[in-house]
């Protein structure tokens, strides 16, 4: 094992796979030359040249129809979109194109393709940049959406996600690039499956159920209210679809007690999905009202100070598991 | 009347009396669909081909087997001249499960991987993005194979016809962008939706190759859709073509067609039928007789006949395939734990 940067495993991902299949190529604004504009892509422009690395246009719908189609004619596309604000140009293709084409077609096509984009808030960059999005999408039959949170899974979903036959949404985080994690020696060939969460921190007094930034988010929370003596268990979902509600049941029926955390909207969101799927599957193993911990209900105001009102933070978290959870006597 | 045989644009008798045959087809297809379809055996919307049959069958003629073919939600023709046995196309329209998307589609989404047939779009303008995709592949693969993109002029004014046509000019990619200029785009007449008349300033913004032909003239538009392909097919880059067409029925079956004169109508069809006009050139050079056209109007009437008989005998769906195809590994929303959780390799 060694420690690497997430920005680091994602191209270790993308290279490693380039060099096992030549039909795998990768397109995008700005990630030849420049290197991508979170430095994702650099280097693999010297190694793999311009035909399988390709710059192009600010043109967000012909790159995601080009991948589409590459697809279909035998290749396996990466397409990177700057930022997943930008997903909303190509989304038509994604939704009526990507996701449909097996089923509509009788079975027929495949659609080998990767999109790749950064979502999320907390680096000042204001309501068009910093949105999370995924829930639009993971509300899609015919799509999988995939969400890393550490660098080991960022390179072993990275690394399924090409070699899988559907259109996968691989959403990154812009505040996860230089967050270092242990992942394998390089030579060490390794995956991780895109329908299976985790366990990052296991408790027996409430289940936080999160993923992409906001694991981390939670971890730090689940240190914090240890010491007051309450233990929370830690999923990382990784993949949102399909989503691993099993992992999450089995730890309700340990726990008792849910908190969802995402750094997105509350309304007709993710955590509102899995909530219910929570209630639906596995409403007699609860012992108290799920908990929801969301991005404010606004569009993410510019404002160092705002922004950090606007965003899901450690101590949100912590007031949700307090409000469902006991106090040990002890602490009160 | 001494039949001839002589040669037309480089195509001898047999290959004109096919290329006349598949226009009938397509034809007598199109007006048995609207029959089935005034009888309830045909759901959703039907996009009709009459009147565009030169259009069609003199584009698909200048392709090769290994070329693609990426079209609109009016497709049947396009399917059907791609090599996809009508019967398939029918039973597709009457949602059944041996129709050519196996009923999923229906109308506006015929598709064959083996006919490289890659869907009718109901998105309007979609086939030009998705089409550029295909070119690409092709390229990058080395292939002979070319890429055509049919679409109407209302497709021109969507946005994916800027961002294709850029990028395919830009990395030369071997695609015919192939505008079937019918004049309407549902009822908004192409002078009111165009600020330029033609496509031809649009295809020079691109520095594009461009090509206007009268899509009525079955040889014309054959010849011009030959040089289009060589011009791919030569790595010099792709086309845009303006076949300039009518259509003989409203948008769909439920269009009446208020915005346009009964006489405008009567103008075209009298005047303008492209399979008229064909059979007055074959007539012209003594190729054709009465005779032979009759026969090819009675061998369409009885494979249109065979055609909806077996998409009226072919099963429905099974009650199964509902969930079938959604993704290639079968997963749904939720992964439940007794699937296999590792990835193929």
């Amino acid at each position: 094992m060694r420690t690497i940067t997430y920005r680091d495993a994602l191209r270790e991902a993308i290279a490693e796979e380039m060099r096992r299949n030549d039909r795998v190529y990768i397109m995008g604004e700005d990630i030849a030359g420049y290197g991508g504009t979170y430095a994702v892509t650099k280097g693999l422009f010297e190694e793999f040249g311009e035909k399988r690395v390709k710059d192009t246009p600010l043109a967000e719908e012909i790159i995601i129809g080009t991948a589409i189609g590459s697809a279909i004619g035998g290749l396996r596309p990466i397409a990177e979109l700057m930022t997943m604000n930008f997903s909303l140009l190509a989304s038509d293709l994604i939704i009526n194109s990507a996701a449909k084409f097996r089923y509509m077609f009788g079975g027929q096509p495949s659609i080998p393709m990767v999109i790749r984009m950064p979502g999320g808030g907390g680096a000042q960059r204001g309501a068009q940049h910093s949105q999370m999005l995924e829930s639009m999408f993971a509300h899609i039959p015919g799509l999988k959406l995939v969400m890393p949170a550490t660098p080991y899974d960022a390179k072993g979903m990275l690394k399924s996600a090409i070699r899988d036959e559907d259109p996968i949404l691989f959403v990154e985080h812009e505040l996860l690039y230089s967050v270092k994690g242990e992942v394998p020696d390089e030579g060490e060939e390794y995956t991780v499956p895109l329908n299976r969460g985790i366990v990052r921190r296991e408790g027996k007094d409430v289940t936080l159920v999160t993923f992409s930034r906001m694991m981390h988010i939670c971890l730090q929370a689940a240190e914090e209210l240890a010491k007051e003596g309450i233990e929370a268990e830690v999923i990382d979902l990784r993949s949102i679809r399909p989503i691993d509600l099993d992992l999450v049941l089995e730890s309700l029926r340990k726990t008792n007690r849910v908190v969802v955390a995402e750094e997105g909207w509350k309304y007709y969101g993710t955590g509102q999905g899995i909530a219910a799927l929570i209630y639906e599957h596995g409403f007699d193993w609860l012992d108290a009202p799920i908990g929801h911990v969301t991005g404010k209900d606004v569009p993410m105001p510019y404002s160092k100070s705002l922004e950090q009102l606007a965003l899901p933070a450690r101590n949100d978290v912590i007031a949700a598991v307090k409000a469902i959870v006991p106090q040990p006597a002890g602490a009160r | 009347m001494a039949i001839r045989n002589v040669t037309l644009a480089g195509l001898d008798r047999e290959q004109l009396l096919h290329m006349h045959y598949q226009m009938v087809l397509i034809r007598r297809f199109e007006e048995k669909a609207a029959e089935e379809y005034t009888l309830g055996k045909i759901g959703g919307f039907l996009h009709l081909y009459i009147g565009q049959e030169a259009s069609g069958v003199g584009a698909l003629s200048a392709l090769r087997p290994e070329d693609y073919v990426v079209s609109s939600y009016r497709e049947h023709g396009h399917a059907i001249l791609k090599g996809i046995d009508p019967k398939a196309v029918m039973a597709e329209l009457f949602g059944k499960a041996t129709g050519c998307s196996k009923g999923r589609g229906g109308s506006m989404h015929m598709y064959s991987a083996e006919h490289n047939l890659i869907g009718g779009q109901a998105i309007v303008g979609a086939q030009l993005a998705i089409g550029t995709g295909i070119g690409f592949a092709s390229q990058y693969e080395g292939k002979q194979s070319v890429v055509s993109v049919m679409f109407g002029d209302g497709a021109a004014d969507e946005g994916a016809f800027h961002e294709a046509l850029n990028l395919a000019s830009l990395w030369k990619l071997p695609v015919v962008y192939y505008c079937e200029n019918n004049q309407y785009s549902m009822g908004m007449a192409v002078t009111k939706a165009w600020s330029v008349s033609s496509l031809e300033p649009r295809a020079a913004a691109y520095g594009m190759a461009y090509e206007r032909v009268d899509g009525m003239d079955l040889l014309a538009v054959r010849e011009t859709m030959l040089r289009a392909a060589e011009r791919a097919r030569k790595g010099e880059g792709p086309t845009l073509v303006e076949s300039v067409t009518y259509r003989f029925r409203g948008h769909s079956m439920a269009d009446p067609a208020y915005y346009r004169t009964r006489d405008e109508e009567a103008r075209w069809r009298s005047s303008r039928d492209p399979i008229a006009l064909f059979e007055a050139k074959l007539k012209e050079n003594d190729i054709i007789t009465d005779d032979d056209i009759a026969a090819a109007n009675m061998r369409a009437d009885e494979v249109v006949e065979e055609c909806a008989q077996f998409a009226e005998e072919s099963p429905v769906p099974e009650p199964d395939a509902l969930y079938d195809d959604v993704l290639a590994d079968g997963t749904g929303a939720i992964a439940w734990r007794n699937q296999p959780s590792t990835p193929r390799d």
